[in-house]
């Protein structure tokens, strides 16, 4: 466990592997997302109450659960290179932000697009629709510091610092919708009874969900190549990494 | 078909919705691929910067 943990803490290896997953990671994406919108739009079936409307759900929920999961990971990666002055932590947290910002914005769009319909607005100040957009600010605060330094290991530090208290935005994301009142629905799929929906929809949302998770994995990877770069441009294993 | 393409009356709200997501998924395809090639010729530039140093 602990030679496997040294080992995703060393930058030529994390450059290696990065490498070799990328092909892996968006083939199998876009099966994923392939089959999500395929079936999502095209195989399930009407909601009873939301029509055709509902099909938003499956660009909606997986960016969402994206746009707090990409954070988590950041956060986390940026507490592994606090504590143990691990650059590669920086490195994942830097390719992270600009990917779970995008996805944070898709969130609110598509959130906007189908509050429209079915609220009768595009934006309300409601808890859940707030917190979405604080953890976007959040983001753009967490690139921006990392940029404001001269030094580029102080802003790894200060964005890291910045990422690590900011993640108490995301159970508030979370559980909005079960704190206060809001006009955002609450959990549909992960609740005691079971998923609240048929077999029909659930499966491309899943699909979906896991086609977006891989998508990030495989841009979490070409960009983290890019960071480690940054970072390591002294070293010798660069060299012959560069010239492949 | 052109029911599928209508979406009951939300077309207008639905294929946008659907659009930008592509336009986000191709985007941070393209703006990570370019933050890499950045990279390397920043590092590749190091690299001659250092030969020619240690060379003089």
């Amino acid at each position: 466990m602990w030679t496997w943990f040294y080992k995703l803490a060393s930058p030529p290896y994390v450059y290696g592997v990065a490498a070799a997953l990328i092909p892996w990671l968006l083939g199998t994406a876009a099966l994923a997302i392939g089959y999500g919108l395929i079936a999502g739009l095209g195989i399930a079936p009407p909601d009873y109450q939301q029509g055709e409307a509902f099909r938003m759900i499956y660009v909606h929920v997986p960016s969402a659960i994206l746009s707090v999961t990409v954070y988590t990971i950041m956060a986390l990666a940026s507490a592994v290179a606090l504590i143990w002055r691990i650059k590669v932590g920086h490195a994942v947290a830097a390719a992270s932000a600009p990917i779970g910002a995008s996805f944070t914005l898709l969130t609110l769009v598509t959130g906007s697009l189908w509050g429209r319909p079915m609220w009768g607005t595009y934006w309300a100040w409601d808890p859940r629709l707030t917190s979405e957009l604080i953890l976007l600010f959040l983001y753009v605060g967490v690139m921006s510091l990392r940029s404001a330094f001269e030094d580029p290991s102080r802003g790894d530090r200060a964005a890291a610092l910045l990422a690590v208290v900011g993640v108490v935005n995301v159970p508030i994301v979370h559980f909005s919708v079960v704190w206060w009142n809001s006009l955002h629905q609450g959990a549909t799929i992960v609740t005691l009874e079971g998923p609240k929906m048929p077999g029909s929809m659930l499966w491309p949302l899943l699909s979906m969900w896991l086609g977006f998770m891989l998508f990030y994995g495989a841009v979490l990877c070409i960009r983290v190549q890019g960071e480690v770069l940054n970072r390591e441009r002294q070293s010798a294993w660069v060299q012959e990494a560069i010239k492949s | 078909m052109s029911d599928f393409w209508s979406m009951g009356g939300y077309a207008r709200y639905v294929w946008p919705c659907f659009g930008f997501a592509g336009i986000v998924l191709a985007w941070n395809l393209w703006a990570a691929r370019r933050s890499l090639s950045a990279a390397r010729r920043r590092a590749a530039r190091a690299l001659a910067m250092a030969a020619s140093e240690g060379a003089s």
